[in-house]
């Protein structure tokens, strides 16, 4: 049967599943927009192009299912290349597609024309310039495998308008068969590795976990903490890894690296093994690199065999999916008790637990905020970040428990991530209580999306930790540039409840301890989207912190 | 293989990709990104005009060889990458060398040409052109010898190179 090129994208897209879609539609995307207009796909409109990327970059977060973003060619695609930077560097699946002026035009600096696929060749995981119709069934079904399968990222598929109108011999959706030779991700580890592995687990004295967002993807949280459970073996997260093991447990010490716990970071570099699953060694977690775990072995499990040694040399690799791994790697791993290893954690943890001065008078303290959020919600809500100070203390402060519920740009650091995204995990996950922990300072980047959330009646709750400041680089230039606040004040902030209000969405300020725990509570019994405007200690810095370049038990301030 | 300083070598990788546009831009963009070095980059169709032969010699110590190796395998259009390191292999530059001749010099040089089992492959009143092949280090002795004379412009293909014997780069 003949079908147009839109109408295709629209059965392929339906096919894989596709409920819903975020964008805004432009000139050469105004065909496929005319296909989805008689579509059952929910599209969201959003403000913004990158809001869209971030908000199908929640949604996958939130979902596990590939995120969906449009937009038309020009700047509207450019407007998307932070979103998809964002989710490649976080290994988000998700497909951006782009409209594209007409195939006989391209390269002739035609109107709203650019070079989409150049200009995203190096933060995707793949992308396509689809030239004929016949190609786009094919190519829609190879972007959803390539972005979900293997280590999952962003694949965009840029598609000409003429090609979209065009029309060509349509078998019907998933018909085609996927032409990916060089594709061949490893998922099941090699056996030998995965004995030498438990060898080293049932010899070692004093193991940690270290688990990073690798686990969440692969679904793995449950064999870690059966792993842990079996073997006695402390866990430390990512911040992206945080969830897969509960902070309840005993046998957690929250986040390492630059802001994590002392505990943490002291079992790191007393540890004698190290067992990273689905986490790469990231500088903001190995601190100075050649001080990192001294006495340890390193296995390292992970999809991705770049990973392997990049920037840690590593003992024993094993390269696959986590959650296949560790299936096999439960056979061979003995019970064990550690005793004097988790005793000497619990010391750790006494001496050194996360604080901040509770006595403070000067406004809300923002981790306060955060242990309110966790209160109120009994730590079952997904909390989404913006990035900087706020992000830090919600890692800190929210005792997180389940996978998928921290939404945070980990490698790219995206400022203005926060509440598109927020937007997207609430739509990917309707029933759950949403806060974007956000500042002052990112929460302007995309508060445009206010709209999108008021229309469509998307009830997220953002909590601006208001401090005047662009914290985290104001903290940075109190600590090793002399306290020189070189364009760090944010003086000409708006009223954020008045600009809540003319969106139509509620808007609460809190200025004292007191009010709080009530503003929360009275943000979550509201069925719509609330701002929080927490006014909070202005020069309050996260803590602990490793100074760059440091070894990861060199920690300054915070220490009980 | 050459040893330059300490612990830097050059490989030679051979990449069969798929034969698409934007292929060779990948493999560029991966190396520039990354910071990682191409001594040369040779192109072109094998016998199945679906696919094309990477040849790229590469400078680094072995973690960045690893890295590129790991890294080249990662792009979805490469299909299969080898590194002759270690391996039997033979290389081959290929390079048109003009230089200036008047006619009294033409025979000195077309001498030094017939030793380097090279081919005349032009004459003009002032230039003959030549072409070599071989290894690198023998078109770059050609080179040093014929310097002398004035080399007025050279092009060179790159090293292109196979393993010998039945194993094959597929």
């Amino acid at each position: 049967m003949k079908k147009r090129g839109a109408e295709i994208l629209v059965e392929e897209l339906k096919h894989q599943g596709v409920d819903v879609m975020f964008g805004i539609p432009g000139g050469s995307v105004i065909p496929l927009f005319d296909v989805l207009y008689d579509s059952d796909i929910r599209f969201i409109l959003c403000r913004h192009e990158q809001g869209a990327a971030h908000a199908a970059d929640g949604y996958a977060r939130a979902t596990g299912k590939v995120g969906v973003c449009i937009a038309t060619s020009g700047p509207g695609a450019t407007n998307l290349t932070t979103g998809i930077a964002t989710a490649n560097f976080d290994s988000v699946p998700m497909v951006a597609i782009t409209g594209q002026v007409k195939t006989f035009l391209i390269g002739n600096d035609a109107f709203q024309e650019a070079d989409t696929t150049g200009i995203t060749r190096p933060i995707s995981k793949h992308n396509y310039l689809v030239r004929d119709c016949r190609e786009l069934a094919r190519t829609i079904q190879e972007a959803f495998h390539l972005a979900s399968t293997g280590r999952p990222g962003p694949v965009v598929v840029d598609l000409p308008v003429d090609v979209t109108v065009a029309e060509c011999e349509y078998e019907g959706p998933g018909k085609v068969e996927l032409q990916l030779p060089g594709y061949r991700p490893n998922i099941k580890g090699n056996v030998r590795q995965i004995r030498l592995a438990a060898e080293a687990i049932n010899k070692a004295e004093k193991p940690v976990i270290y688990a990073g967002g690798g686990v969440i993807i692969s679904g793995a949280s449950e064999l870690v903490q059966k792993l842990a459970r079996t073997a006695q073996i402390p866990v430390t997260t990512t911040l992206l890894g945080l969830g897969c093991f509960p902070e309840t447990d005993p046998l957690s010490l929250k986040m390492l690296g630059m802001h994590g716990t002392a505990y943490a970071n002291y079992a790191i570099q007393q540890s004698d093994l190290i067992i990273a699953v689905g986490a790469r060694f990231d500088d903001r977690v190995t601190g100075k690199v050649d001080t990192f775990a001294p006495n340890a072995k390193i296995i390292h499990i992970d999809i991705d065999p770049a990973s392997i040694s990049k920037s840690i040399k590593v003992d024993i690799p094993v390269v696959g999916d986590a959650s296949n791994i560790l299936e096999e790697l439960s056979k061979y791993v003995k019970p064990a008790e550690h005793t004097a290893w988790l005793e000497q954690i619990k010391e750790w943890k006494k001496k050194h637990p996360l604080t901040y001065d509770r006595e403070c008078t000067e406004g809300v303290m923002p981790q306060h905020v955060v242990e309110q959020i966790d209160e109120a919600t009994r730590g079952e809500a997904i909390v989404v970040t913006e990035v900087g100070q706020n992000q830090m203390w919600a890692a800190q402060w929210f005792t997180y428990s389940h996978p998928r519920h921290l939404i945070s740009s980990g490698g790219l650091g995206t400022m203005g991530y926060g509440f598109p995204a927020a937007i997207g995990a609430q739509v990917g996950c309707p029933e759950a209580t949403v806060f974007d922990v956000a500042g002052d300072g990112s929460i302007q980047m995309n508060i445009q999306e206010l709209a999108t959330a008021c229309h469509n009646n998307i009830p997220v709750k953002i909590a601006i930790l208001n401090n005047g400041y662009l914290g985290m680089v104001r903290q940075w230039q109190e600590l090793f540039y002399k306290k020189r606040y070189s364009a760090t004040r944010l003086s000409g902030n708006p009223d954020f409840v008045k600009v809540a209000e003319a969106y139509d969405v509620m808007g609460v300020r809190v200025e004292k301890p007191d009010q709080v725990r009530p503003a929360i509570d009275q943000a979550i019994e509201h069925k719509g989207p609330v701002v929080l405007d927490f006014i909070v200690c202005p020069e309050e810095n996260v803590f602990p912190m490793v100074p760059a370049g440091e070894a990861i038990d060199r920690m300054i301030g915070g220490m009980a | 293989m050459t040893e330059t300083r300490e612990g830097y070598r050059t490989h030679i990788i051979s990449a069969t990709v798929a034969n698409r546009p934007g292929v060779l831009a990948r493999v560029a963009g991966l190396f520039s990104s990354r910071g990682f070095n191409i001594d040369s980059l040779a192109v072109g169709e094998t016998e199945n005009p679906e696919l094309s032969r990477m040849t790229i010699a590469v400078h680094g110590d072995e973690s960045i060889l690893e890295q590129i190796r790991k890294q080249l395998g990662k792009l979805i259009d490469i299909i299969k990458i080898q590194d002759f390191a270690g391996r039997d292999f033979v290389q081959r530059d290929l390079m048109l060398i003009k230089i200036s001749a008047s006619p009294a010099k033409r025979s000195e040089i077309f001498q030094l040409c017939e030793v380097f089992e090279g081919k005349v492959v032009d004459i003009s009143p002032k230039h003959v052109m030549l072409e070599i092949a071989g290894p690198e280090n023998k078109i770059d002795a050609f080179i040093t010898v014929v310097k002398p004379y004035g080399i007025r412009e050279v092009a060179r293909t790159g090293r292109i190179a196979m393993l010998r014997g039945a194993r094959d780069a597929k």
